[in-house]
Protein backbone atom coordinates (compact mmCIF):
# COMPACT_ATOMS: atom_id res chain seq x y z
CA UNK A 1 0.00 0.00 0.00
CA UNK A 2 1.53 3.16 -0.93
CA UNK A 3 1.79 6.42 1.53
CA UNK A 4 -1.19 8.75 0.95
CA UNK A 5 0.40 12.08 1.41
CA UNK A 6 -2.79 14.25 1.20
CA UNK A 7 -4.41 12.61 4.50
CA UNK A 8 -0.73 11.48 6.03
CA UNK A 9 -0.26 15.37 6.00
CA UNK A 10 -2.84 16.26 8.21
CA UNK A 11 -1.25 14.42 11.44
CA UNK A 12 2.04 16.91 11.15
CA UNK A 13 0.46 20.34 12.16
CA UNK A 14 4.02 22.53 11.65
CA UNK A 15 2.78 21.50 7.89
CA UNK A 16 0.38 23.92 7.67
CA UNK A 17 1.62 26.68 8.53
CA UNK A 18 3.03 29.54 6.47
CA UNK A 19 6.80 30.86 5.75
CA UNK A 20 6.97 34.75 4.30
CA UNK A 21 3.93 34.22 3.06
CA UNK A 22 3.93 31.26 1.80
CA UNK A 23 2.97 27.60 2.42
CA UNK A 24 5.72 26.01 4.32
CA UNK A 25 7.56 23.70 2.03
CA UNK A 26 10.51 21.41 4.00
CA UNK A 27 13.12 20.17 2.98
CA UNK A 28 15.59 20.30 5.52
CA UNK A 29 14.59 16.40 7.03
CA UNK A 30 17.88 15.28 6.81
CA UNK A 31 18.87 18.14 9.64
CA UNK A 32 15.49 17.56 11.56
CA UNK A 33 12.05 16.00 10.55
CA UNK A 34 8.63 17.20 11.84
CA UNK A 35 6.52 15.70 14.34
CA UNK A 36 3.28 14.30 14.17
CA UNK A 37 0.38 15.06 16.10
CA UNK A 38 0.90 11.61 17.72
CA UNK A 39 4.43 12.38 19.00
CA UNK A 40 3.44 15.78 20.52
CA UNK A 41 0.36 14.35 22.34
CA UNK A 42 2.73 11.32 23.84
CA UNK A 43 4.93 14.28 25.60
CA UNK A 44 1.88 16.25 26.84
CA UNK A 45 0.34 13.10 27.84
CA UNK A 46 2.89 11.81 29.92
CA UNK A 47 3.50 15.42 31.54
CA UNK A 48 0.10 15.60 32.48
CA UNK A 49 -0.65 12.22 33.66
CA UNK A 50 2.65 9.58 34.20
CA UNK A 51 5.85 11.96 35.23
CA UNK A 52 7.85 10.16 37.79
CA UNK A 53 11.69 9.18 37.80
CA UNK A 54 11.61 5.99 36.60
CA UNK A 55 13.57 2.73 38.08
CA UNK A 56 13.48 3.90 41.42
CA UNK A 57 9.78 4.56 43.10
CA UNK A 58 7.77 1.97 43.85
CA UNK A 59 4.33 4.17 43.29
CA UNK A 60 1.78 4.03 40.22
CA UNK A 61 3.15 6.85 39.12
CA UNK A 62 7.34 5.67 38.79
CA UNK A 63 6.08 2.28 37.91
CA UNK A 64 4.29 3.40 34.68
CA UNK A 65 6.76 6.08 33.38
CA UNK A 66 9.57 2.89 33.98
CA UNK A 67 6.87 0.64 31.82
CA UNK A 68 6.41 3.05 29.49
CA UNK A 69 10.14 4.46 29.07
CA UNK A 70 11.44 0.24 29.02
CA UNK A 71 8.95 -0.37 26.76
CA UNK A 72 9.85 1.92 23.89
CA UNK A 73 13.52 -0.05 24.18
CA UNK A 74 11.57 -2.73 23.10
CA UNK A 75 9.82 -0.86 20.11
CA UNK A 76 13.54 0.42 19.26
CA UNK A 77 15.07 -3.06 19.15
CA UNK A 78 12.23 -4.20 17.26
CA UNK A 79 12.73 -1.11 14.35
CA UNK A 80 15.87 -2.37 13.76
CA UNK A 81 15.88 -5.72 13.79
CA UNK A 82 17.64 -6.28 17.35
CA UNK A 83 16.51 -9.86 18.97
CA UNK A 84 17.48 -8.20 22.47
CA UNK A 85 15.57 -4.80 24.28
CA UNK A 86 18.48 -5.12 26.65
CA UNK A 87 21.47 -4.36 24.09
CA UNK A 88 19.58 -0.95 23.13
CA UNK A 89 21.43 2.29 25.43
CA UNK A 90 19.26 5.47 24.98
CA UNK A 91 21.42 8.72 24.54
CA UNK A 92 21.38 12.18 23.51
CA UNK A 93 21.65 11.93 19.83
CA UNK A 94 23.94 9.75 17.15
CA UNK A 95 26.47 12.19 18.11
CA UNK A 96 26.88 10.89 21.94
CA UNK A 97 26.02 7.11 21.20
CA UNK A 98 29.23 7.27 18.88
CA UNK A 99 31.26 9.28 21.73
CA UNK A 100 30.27 6.30 24.17
CA UNK A 101 31.25 3.86 21.78
CA UNK A 102 35.01 5.81 21.17
CA UNK A 103 35.45 6.16 25.20
CA UNK A 104 33.68 2.88 26.61
CA UNK A 105 34.91 0.28 23.88
CA UNK A 106 38.30 2.54 22.01
CA UNK A 107 39.71 3.56 25.49
CA UNK A 108 40.15 -0.36 26.62
CA UNK A 109 40.79 -2.22 22.66
CA UNK A 110 43.00 0.55 21.36
CA UNK A 111 46.62 0.98 22.05
CA UNK A 112 49.37 2.54 19.31
CA UNK A 113 49.16 1.29 15.72
CA UNK A 114 45.93 0.23 15.84
CA UNK A 115 43.71 1.69 13.04
CA UNK A 116 40.39 2.64 12.89
CA UNK A 117 38.97 2.63 8.87
CA UNK A 118 36.86 5.45 8.43
CA UNK A 119 35.72 6.51 5.32
CA UNK A 120 35.70 10.37 3.30
CA UNK A 121 31.93 10.55 3.57
CA UNK A 122 31.80 10.66 7.45
CA UNK A 123 29.69 13.22 9.18
CA UNK A 124 31.81 15.26 12.13
CA UNK A 125 30.36 13.10 14.49
CA UNK A 126 31.92 10.31 13.15
CA UNK A 127 35.36 11.27 12.35
CA UNK A 128 35.91 13.49 15.37
CA UNK A 129 35.50 11.46 18.45
CA UNK A 130 37.91 9.16 16.49
CA UNK A 131 40.44 11.67 16.11
CA UNK A 132 40.07 12.48 19.76
CA UNK A 133 40.65 8.42 20.59
CA UNK A 134 43.46 8.44 18.23
CA UNK A 135 45.20 11.32 20.33
CA UNK A 136 44.70 9.14 23.67
CA UNK A 137 45.74 5.94 22.18
CA UNK A 138 48.53 6.52 19.55
CA UNK A 139 45.95 4.57 17.13
CA UNK A 140 45.84 5.80 13.48
CA UNK A 141 42.73 6.78 11.26
CA UNK A 142 42.74 5.47 7.11
CA UNK A 143 39.91 7.00 4.89
CA UNK A 144 38.73 5.07 1.93
CA UNK A 145 38.09 7.55 -0.81
CA UNK A 146 34.58 7.98 -2.72
CA UNK A 147 34.58 7.76 -6.80
CA UNK A 148 32.97 10.40 -9.06
CA UNK A 149 29.72 8.93 -8.64
CA UNK A 150 29.77 9.12 -5.05
CA UNK A 151 29.61 5.69 -3.95
CA UNK A 152 32.51 4.45 -2.12
CA UNK A 153 35.61 3.05 -3.00
CA UNK A 154 34.74 -0.99 -1.80
CA UNK A 155 38.70 -1.66 -3.48
CA UNK A 156 40.21 0.51 -1.31
CA UNK A 157 38.44 -0.22 1.62
CA UNK A 158 39.33 -3.76 1.38
CA UNK A 159 42.68 -2.67 0.54
CA UNK A 160 42.58 -0.52 4.21
CA UNK A 161 41.18 -3.03 6.25
CA UNK A 162 43.81 -5.23 7.45
CA UNK A 163 45.49 -6.81 10.64
CA UNK A 164 46.03 -3.64 12.20
CA UNK A 165 42.28 -2.95 12.06
CA UNK A 166 40.53 -2.67 14.84
CA UNK A 167 37.54 -0.77 14.14
CA UNK A 168 35.92 0.33 10.73
CA UNK A 169 32.90 3.10 11.57
CA UNK A 170 31.26 4.06 8.46
CA UNK A 171 27.91 5.83 7.35
CA UNK A 172 24.87 3.45 6.25
CA UNK A 173 23.79 6.60 3.92
CA UNK A 174 25.15 9.51 3.47
CA UNK A 175 23.62 12.55 4.85
CA UNK A 176 25.46 14.67 1.51
CA UNK A 177 25.01 12.75 -1.12
CA UNK A 178 22.38 10.26 0.35
CA UNK A 179 25.09 7.06 -1.08
CA UNK A 180 23.85 3.79 0.68
CA UNK A 181 26.61 1.93 1.51
CA UNK A 182 26.74 -1.83 1.09
CA UNK A 183 27.13 -2.50 4.85
CA UNK A 184 26.76 -6.02 4.41
CA UNK A 185 29.67 -6.55 2.44
CA UNK A 186 31.59 -4.42 4.63
CA UNK A 187 30.91 -6.75 7.62
CA UNK A 188 32.31 -9.41 6.38
CA UNK A 189 35.73 -7.52 5.65
CA UNK A 190 35.70 -6.06 9.20
CA UNK A 191 34.76 -10.11 10.74
CA UNK A 192 37.73 -11.52 8.26
CA UNK A 193 40.15 -8.84 10.17
CA UNK A 194 38.38 -9.35 13.77
CA UNK A 195 37.71 -5.71 13.69
CA UNK A 196 34.35 -3.83 15.02
CA UNK A 197 32.15 -2.57 12.80
CA UNK A 198 30.32 0.32 14.06
CA UNK A 199 27.64 1.62 11.58
CA UNK A 200 25.99 5.54 11.94
CA UNK A 201 22.34 4.99 10.64
CA UNK A 202 21.19 8.26 11.60
CA UNK A 203 20.19 8.70 7.75
CA UNK A 204 19.34 4.81 7.03
CA UNK A 205 17.11 4.37 10.07
CA UNK A 206 14.28 6.80 9.47
CA UNK A 207 14.13 5.81 5.54
CA UNK A 208 15.02 2.35 5.00
CA UNK A 209 14.13 -0.90 6.53
CA UNK A 210 17.12 -1.70 9.23
CA UNK A 211 18.08 -5.57 10.18
CA UNK A 212 21.07 -5.07 11.74
CA UNK A 213 21.37 -9.12 11.79
CA UNK A 214 21.16 -9.01 8.47
CA UNK A 215 23.31 -6.36 7.71
CA UNK A 216 25.95 -7.69 9.82
CA UNK A 217 27.04 -5.20 12.23
CA UNK A 218 28.51 -4.83 15.85
CA UNK A 219 27.24 -1.57 16.53
CA UNK A 220 24.38 0.71 15.34
CA UNK A 221 23.50 4.54 16.46
CA UNK A 222 21.09 6.77 15.27
CA UNK A 223 18.52 9.87 16.30
CA UNK A 224 15.23 9.78 17.07
CA UNK A 225 14.63 13.19 15.76
CA UNK A 226 15.63 12.42 12.52
CA UNK A 227 12.56 10.07 12.59
CA UNK A 228 9.64 11.83 13.54
CA UNK A 229 10.60 11.84 17.46
CA UNK A 230 11.12 14.35 19.99
CA UNK A 231 15.44 15.75 19.75
CA UNK A 232 17.49 14.52 22.55
CA UNK A 233 17.35 11.12 22.21
CA UNK A 234 19.72 9.09 20.39
CA UNK A 235 19.85 5.07 20.41
CA UNK A 236 23.04 2.78 20.85
CA UNK A 237 22.52 -0.49 20.06
CA UNK A 238 25.82 -3.88 20.44
CA UNK A 239 25.31 -7.16 19.21
CA UNK A 240 24.65 -9.26 22.33
CA UNK A 241 27.64 -9.00 24.90
CA UNK A 242 29.44 -6.26 23.61
CA UNK A 243 27.82 -3.69 26.21
CA UNK A 244 28.59 -6.10 29.27
CA UNK A 245 32.46 -6.40 27.80
CA UNK A 246 32.27 -2.18 28.59
CA UNK A 247 33.60 -0.08 30.91
CA UNK A 248 30.67 2.65 31.92
CA UNK A 249 30.94 5.76 29.95
CA UNK A 250 28.98 8.31 32.36
CA UNK A 251 29.09 7.68 36.56
CA UNK A 252 26.64 8.69 38.43
CA UNK A 253 23.16 7.56 39.35
CA UNK A 254 20.90 4.54 37.67
CA UNK A 255 23.87 3.38 36.56
CA UNK A 256 25.50 1.58 39.91
CA UNK A 257 24.61 -1.93 41.86
CA UNK A 258 26.57 -1.41 44.83
CA UNK A 259 28.30 1.96 45.92
CA UNK A 260 31.33 1.80 48.76
CA UNK A 261 33.87 4.24 49.91
CA UNK A 262 36.47 2.30 48.38
CA UNK A 263 34.52 1.84 44.86
CA UNK A 264 31.39 0.62 43.03
CA UNK A 265 30.14 -2.35 41.38
CA UNK A 266 27.64 -1.47 37.77
CA UNK A 267 23.93 -1.59 36.87
CA UNK A 268 23.61 -4.77 34.31
CA UNK A 269 22.77 -4.09 30.82
CA UNK A 270 22.29 -0.68 29.17
CA UNK A 271 21.52 0.80 32.10
CA UNK A 272 25.15 0.56 33.06
CA UNK A 273 25.50 3.28 30.49
CA UNK A 274 22.33 5.24 31.19
CA UNK A 275 24.06 7.50 34.56
CA UNK A 276 21.41 9.64 35.90
CA UNK A 277 17.87 10.65 35.20
CA UNK A 278 17.13 10.32 31.59
CA UNK A 279 15.46 11.84 29.17
CA UNK A 280 12.13 10.10 29.82
CA UNK A 281 9.42 11.87 27.99
CA UNK A 282 11.17 12.22 25.08
CA UNK A 283 12.07 8.69 24.98
CA UNK A 284 8.45 7.67 25.36
CA UNK A 285 7.39 10.36 22.64
CA UNK A 286 9.71 8.45 20.68
CA UNK A 287 8.07 5.77 20.97
CA UNK A 288 5.06 7.33 19.31
CA UNK A 289 7.16 8.07 16.64
CA UNK A 290 8.15 4.36 16.28
CA UNK A 291 4.50 3.07 15.96
CA UNK A 292 3.79 5.97 13.36
CA UNK A 293 6.54 4.62 11.03
CA UNK A 294 5.56 0.71 11.76
CA UNK A 295 1.94 1.26 10.88
CA UNK A 296 3.02 2.76 7.62
CA UNK A 297 5.67 0.35 7.30
CA UNK A 298 9.46 1.59 6.29
CA UNK A 299 9.02 -0.55 3.52
CA UNK A 300 6.38 1.77 1.88
CA UNK A 301 7.99 4.86 3.11
CA UNK A 302 11.24 3.74 1.36
CA UNK A 303 9.10 3.27 -1.94
CA UNK A 304 7.62 6.76 -1.70
CA UNK A 305 11.19 8.70 -0.89
CA UNK A 306 12.32 6.75 -3.80
CA UNK A 307 9.64 7.89 -6.21
CA UNK A 308 10.34 11.94 -4.61
CA UNK A 309 13.75 11.40 -5.23
CA UNK A 310 14.11 10.74 -8.56
CA UNK A 311 11.39 13.22 -9.54
CA UNK A 312 13.91 16.08 -7.84
CA UNK A 313 17.21 14.12 -9.16
CA UNK A 314 15.48 14.88 -12.84
CA UNK A 315 13.85 18.12 -11.99
CA UNK A 316 17.08 19.82 -10.67
CA UNK A 317 18.58 18.25 -14.07
CA UNK A 318 16.54 19.46 -16.46
CA UNK A 319 16.17 23.06 -15.19
CA UNK A 320 19.09 23.98 -16.23
CA UNK A 321 22.59 25.45 -14.83
CA UNK A 322 22.61 22.85 -11.46
CA UNK A 323 24.85 19.96 -11.10
CA UNK A 324 23.29 17.48 -8.69
CA UNK A 325 26.10 15.55 -6.10
CA UNK A 326 25.75 11.97 -5.69
CA UNK A 327 24.28 8.54 -7.65
CA UNK A 328 21.47 9.10 -9.65
CA UNK A 329 20.38 5.48 -9.29
CA UNK A 330 17.38 5.62 -6.68
CA UNK A 331 18.23 2.15 -5.91
CA UNK A 332 21.64 2.79 -4.22
CA UNK A 333 20.71 6.22 -3.10
CA UNK A 334 18.50 7.55 -0.44
CA UNK A 335 16.33 11.10 -0.40
CA UNK A 336 19.26 13.68 0.91
CA UNK A 337 19.84 15.44 -2.51
CA UNK A 338 23.25 18.08 -2.61
CA UNK A 339 23.49 20.27 -5.94
CA UNK A 340 25.02 23.34 -7.26
CA UNK A 341 23.73 26.15 -9.14
CA UNK A 342 26.36 27.80 -11.25
CA UNK A 343 27.52 30.93 -10.04
CA UNK A 344 25.81 31.18 -7.31
CA UNK A 345 26.67 30.26 -3.47
CA UNK A 346 24.42 28.24 -0.96
CA UNK A 347 23.80 30.54 1.13
CA UNK A 348 22.84 33.07 -1.15
CA UNK A 349 20.73 30.48 -2.66
CA UNK A 350 19.25 29.19 0.80
CA UNK A 351 18.01 33.34 1.91
CA UNK A 352 16.11 33.03 -1.66
CA UNK A 353 14.49 29.95 -1.63
CA UNK A 354 13.56 30.85 2.31
CA UNK A 355 11.47 33.62 1.00
CA UNK A 356 9.42 31.47 -1.04
CA UNK A 357 8.71 29.36 2.03
CA UNK A 358 10.96 26.49 1.10
CA UNK A 359 13.65 25.18 3.72
CA UNK A 360 16.42 23.48 2.36
CA UNK A 361 20.29 23.25 3.83
CA UNK A 362 23.25 25.27 2.55
CA UNK A 363 26.51 24.66 3.74
CA UNK A 364 29.09 21.88 4.76
CA UNK A 365 26.72 19.70 6.20
CA UNK A 366 29.27 18.47 8.86
CA UNK A 367 31.01 16.66 6.02
CA UNK A 368 34.24 19.00 5.49
CA UNK A 369 36.01 16.08 4.39
CA UNK A 370 34.12 15.43 1.86
CA UNK A 371 33.38 18.83 0.73
CA UNK A 372 37.38 18.75 0.04
CA UNK A 373 37.10 15.89 -1.85
CA UNK A 374 33.96 17.25 -3.97
CA UNK A 375 36.21 20.95 -4.28
CA UNK A 376 33.32 23.12 -3.36
CA UNK A 377 33.24 24.77 -0.02
CA UNK A 378 29.57 24.34 0.45
CA UNK A 379 26.39 22.45 -1.04
CA UNK A 380 22.45 23.07 -1.44
CA UNK A 381 20.42 19.97 -0.28
CA UNK A 382 17.22 19.03 -0.56
CA UNK A 383 16.23 16.02 1.57
CA UNK A 384 13.00 14.48 1.28
CA UNK A 385 10.60 12.62 4.09
CA UNK A 386 7.75 10.70 4.05
CA UNK A 387 5.04 13.92 4.11
CA UNK A 388 7.02 15.82 0.92
CA UNK A 389 4.86 15.83 -2.24
CA UNK A 390 6.19 16.64 -5.93
CA UNK A 391 4.39 19.97 -5.80
CA UNK A 392 6.92 20.78 -3.49
CA UNK A 393 9.84 19.19 -5.49
CA UNK A 394 7.88 22.33 -8.18
CA UNK A 395 8.15 25.07 -5.38
CA UNK A 396 11.81 24.46 -5.29
CA UNK A 397 12.83 24.70 -9.01
CA UNK A 398 10.46 27.49 -9.21
CA UNK A 399 12.52 29.43 -6.42
CA UNK A 400 15.95 28.13 -7.58
CA UNK A 401 14.86 29.83 -11.01
CA UNK A 402 14.28 32.97 -9.71
CA UNK A 403 17.52 33.07 -8.10
CA UNK A 404 18.85 32.23 -11.06
CA UNK A 405 17.39 35.00 -12.39
CA UNK A 406 18.59 37.53 -10.08
CA UNK A 407 22.26 36.44 -10.38
CA UNK A 408 21.84 36.48 -13.86
CA UNK A 409 21.72 40.16 -14.24
CA UNK A 410 25.81 40.52 -14.33
CA UNK A 411 28.46 38.53 -16.25
CA UNK A 412 29.96 35.73 -14.82
CA UNK A 413 32.12 35.92 -12.43
CA UNK A 414 35.80 35.82 -13.03
CA UNK A 415 38.31 33.12 -10.69
CA UNK A 416 40.00 34.73 -7.95
CA UNK B 1 8.13 39.08 6.73
CA UNK B 2 5.26 38.60 4.57
CA UNK B 3 5.12 39.52 1.01
CA UNK B 4 3.10 38.49 -2.22
CA UNK B 5 6.22 38.65 -4.51
CA UNK B 6 10.30 38.07 -2.99
CA UNK B 7 11.89 40.79 -4.05
CA UNK B 8 15.24 40.14 -4.51
CA UNK B 9 17.23 42.63 -6.55
CA UNK B 10 17.10 45.24 -3.66
CA UNK B 11 19.03 42.84 -1.50
CA UNK B 12 21.69 41.53 -4.26
CA UNK B 13 21.83 44.82 -5.90
CA UNK B 14 24.42 44.76 -9.31
CA UNK B 15 26.99 46.59 -7.55
CA UNK B 16 27.12 43.43 -5.02
CA UNK B 17 26.78 40.87 -8.03
CA UNK B 18 29.53 42.80 -9.37
CA UNK B 19 32.29 42.97 -6.82
CA UNK B 20 31.42 39.24 -5.92
CA UNK B 21 32.22 38.59 -9.64
CA UNK B 22 35.16 41.15 -10.17
CA UNK B 23 36.60 41.16 -6.40
CA UNK B 24 38.61 44.13 -6.68
CA UNK B 25 42.18 43.63 -4.35
CA UNK B 26 41.91 40.11 -5.09
CA UNK B 27 44.92 38.07 -4.09
CA UNK B 28 48.35 38.63 -1.84
CA UNK B 29 50.64 41.46 -1.10
CA UNK B 30 54.38 40.40 -1.89
CA UNK B 31 55.22 42.67 1.85
CA UNK B 32 52.21 43.01 4.01
CA UNK B 33 53.14 44.62 7.16
CA UNK B 34 49.42 43.27 9.14
CA UNK B 35 47.37 39.75 8.28
CA UNK B 36 44.31 38.25 9.69
CA UNK B 37 42.64 35.61 8.64
CA UNK B 38 38.68 34.53 9.59
CA UNK B 39 36.02 32.24 8.92
CA UNK B 40 32.58 31.87 10.01
CA UNK B 41 32.75 28.14 11.12
CA UNK B 42 28.82 27.51 10.78
CA UNK B 43 28.74 28.49 6.91
CA UNK B 44 32.43 27.94 5.94
CA UNK B 45 33.14 31.45 4.61
CA UNK B 46 36.53 32.25 4.70
CA UNK B 47 38.61 35.40 4.41
CA UNK B 48 42.15 36.06 4.53
CA UNK B 49 43.35 39.42 4.48
CA UNK B 50 47.11 41.21 3.69
CA UNK B 51 47.63 45.14 4.53
CA UNK B 52 50.53 47.54 3.30
CA UNK B 53 50.79 50.24 6.34
CA UNK B 54 53.11 53.33 5.92
CA UNK B 55 53.46 55.41 9.14
CA UNK B 56 49.44 56.10 9.73
CA UNK B 57 48.11 55.10 5.90
CA UNK B 58 47.01 51.92 4.61
CA UNK B 59 48.63 51.79 1.12
CA UNK B 60 47.51 48.90 0.00
CA UNK B 61 45.22 45.61 0.60
CA UNK B 62 44.77 42.54 -0.66
CA UNK B 63 42.42 39.57 0.17
CA UNK B 64 41.78 35.85 -0.71
CA UNK B 65 38.32 34.46 0.32
CA UNK B 66 35.51 31.78 -0.31
CA UNK B 67 31.90 32.17 0.32
CA UNK B 68 28.70 33.84 -0.53
CA UNK B 69 28.08 36.85 -2.65
CA UNK B 70 27.24 38.99 0.52
CA UNK B 71 30.71 37.97 1.96
CA UNK B 72 33.08 38.47 -0.65
CA UNK B 73 31.24 41.52 -2.27
CA UNK B 74 32.14 42.90 1.08
CA UNK B 75 35.66 42.25 1.52
CA UNK B 76 35.69 43.78 -1.83
CA UNK B 77 34.07 46.56 -1.50
CA UNK B 78 36.01 47.24 2.05
CA UNK B 79 39.60 47.14 0.80
CA UNK B 80 38.39 49.72 -2.38
CA UNK B 81 36.75 52.30 0.18
CA UNK B 82 39.67 51.86 3.11
CA UNK B 83 43.02 51.93 0.91
CA UNK B 84 44.75 54.91 0.23
CA UNK B 85 42.91 56.31 3.66
CA UNK B 86 44.07 56.63 7.69
CA UNK B 87 43.84 53.85 9.81
CA UNK B 88 41.65 56.11 11.75
CA UNK B 89 39.83 56.82 8.53
CA UNK B 90 39.33 53.07 8.62
CA UNK B 91 38.05 53.09 11.81
CA UNK B 92 35.48 55.54 11.28
CA UNK B 93 34.20 53.69 7.78
CA UNK B 94 33.97 50.41 10.09
CA UNK B 95 31.90 52.13 12.99
CA UNK B 96 29.26 53.53 9.71
CA UNK B 97 29.46 50.03 8.05
CA UNK B 98 28.78 47.86 11.45
CA UNK B 99 25.75 50.68 12.09
CA UNK B 100 24.15 50.58 9.00
CA UNK B 101 24.12 46.54 9.25
CA UNK B 102 23.83 46.30 13.00
CA UNK B 103 21.71 48.69 14.08
CA UNK B 104 19.48 49.47 10.82
CA UNK B 105 21.44 53.06 10.72
CA UNK B 106 20.48 55.51 7.80
CA UNK B 107 23.60 54.60 5.24
CA UNK B 108 26.36 57.09 5.40
CA UNK B 109 27.44 58.74 2.39
CA UNK B 110 31.31 58.66 3.77
CA UNK B 111 30.35 54.65 2.96
CA UNK B 112 30.47 54.74 -0.65
CA UNK B 113 29.84 51.68 -2.10
CA UNK B 114 29.28 50.26 0.74
CA UNK B 115 25.82 51.53 1.47
CA UNK B 116 24.73 48.54 -1.31
CA UNK B 117 25.04 46.35 1.48
CA UNK B 118 22.18 47.87 3.72
CA UNK B 119 19.46 45.40 2.54
CA UNK B 120 21.23 42.80 4.77
CA UNK B 121 20.32 44.75 7.80
CA UNK B 122 16.51 43.06 7.10
CA UNK B 123 18.11 39.00 6.48
CA UNK B 124 19.72 38.58 10.20
CA UNK B 125 21.22 35.52 9.47
CA UNK B 126 23.21 37.28 6.43
CA UNK B 127 24.87 40.09 8.50
CA UNK B 128 27.45 38.02 10.15
CA UNK B 129 28.47 37.17 6.13
CA UNK B 130 28.73 41.04 5.41
CA UNK B 131 30.74 41.85 8.46
CA UNK B 132 33.30 38.85 8.23
CA UNK B 133 35.99 40.81 5.71
CA UNK B 134 35.50 43.94 9.17
CA UNK B 135 36.68 41.61 11.51
CA UNK B 136 39.27 40.29 10.20
CA UNK B 137 40.29 44.18 9.14
CA UNK B 138 40.35 44.92 13.25
CA UNK B 139 42.14 41.38 13.97
CA UNK B 140 44.76 43.11 11.54
CA UNK B 141 44.70 46.04 12.72
CA UNK B 142 44.54 45.15 16.18
CA UNK B 143 41.75 46.97 16.62
CA UNK B 144 39.91 46.30 20.27
CA UNK B 145 36.10 45.13 19.17
CA UNK B 146 34.29 47.60 21.90
CA UNK B 147 36.66 50.74 20.86
CA UNK B 148 35.20 50.36 17.30
CA UNK B 149 31.81 49.63 17.87
CA UNK B 150 30.71 51.87 19.92
CA UNK B 151 28.75 55.02 18.52
CA UNK B 152 28.75 58.43 20.63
Amino acid sequence: MSIDTARLREDFPILGREVNGRPLVYLDNAATTQKPRAVIDALTRYYETQNANIHRGIHTLAVEATEAYEGVRAKAARHIGAGNAEDIVFTRNTTESINLMARAWGDANLREGDEIVLTLMEHHSNIVPWQLLAARTGAQLRYAGIDADGQLDLDELRGLIGERTKLVSITHMSNVLGTINPIAEIAEMARQAGALLLVDGAQSAPHLPVDVEALGCDVFAFSAHKMLGPTGVGVLWARAGLLGEMEPFLGGGEMISIVKPEGSTWAEGPHKFEAGTPNIADVIAFGAALDYLDALGMADVREHEKRITAYAIEALEQSGGITVHGPRDVEVRGGAVSFEVDGVHPHDISTIVDAYGVAIRAGHHCAQLLMRHLSVPATNRASFYLYNEEREVDALIEALDEAKRVFGRVESRTAV
Amino acid sequence: MSRAEPQFDELYREVILDHYRRPRNAGSLAAPTHQAEGANPVCGDEIELDVAIEGDVICEMAFRGQGCSISQSSASMMTERICGGTISEARKVMQLFEAQLVDAAEPDPELGDLEALQGVAQFPVRVKCALLCWKVLREALNIDEREATTTP
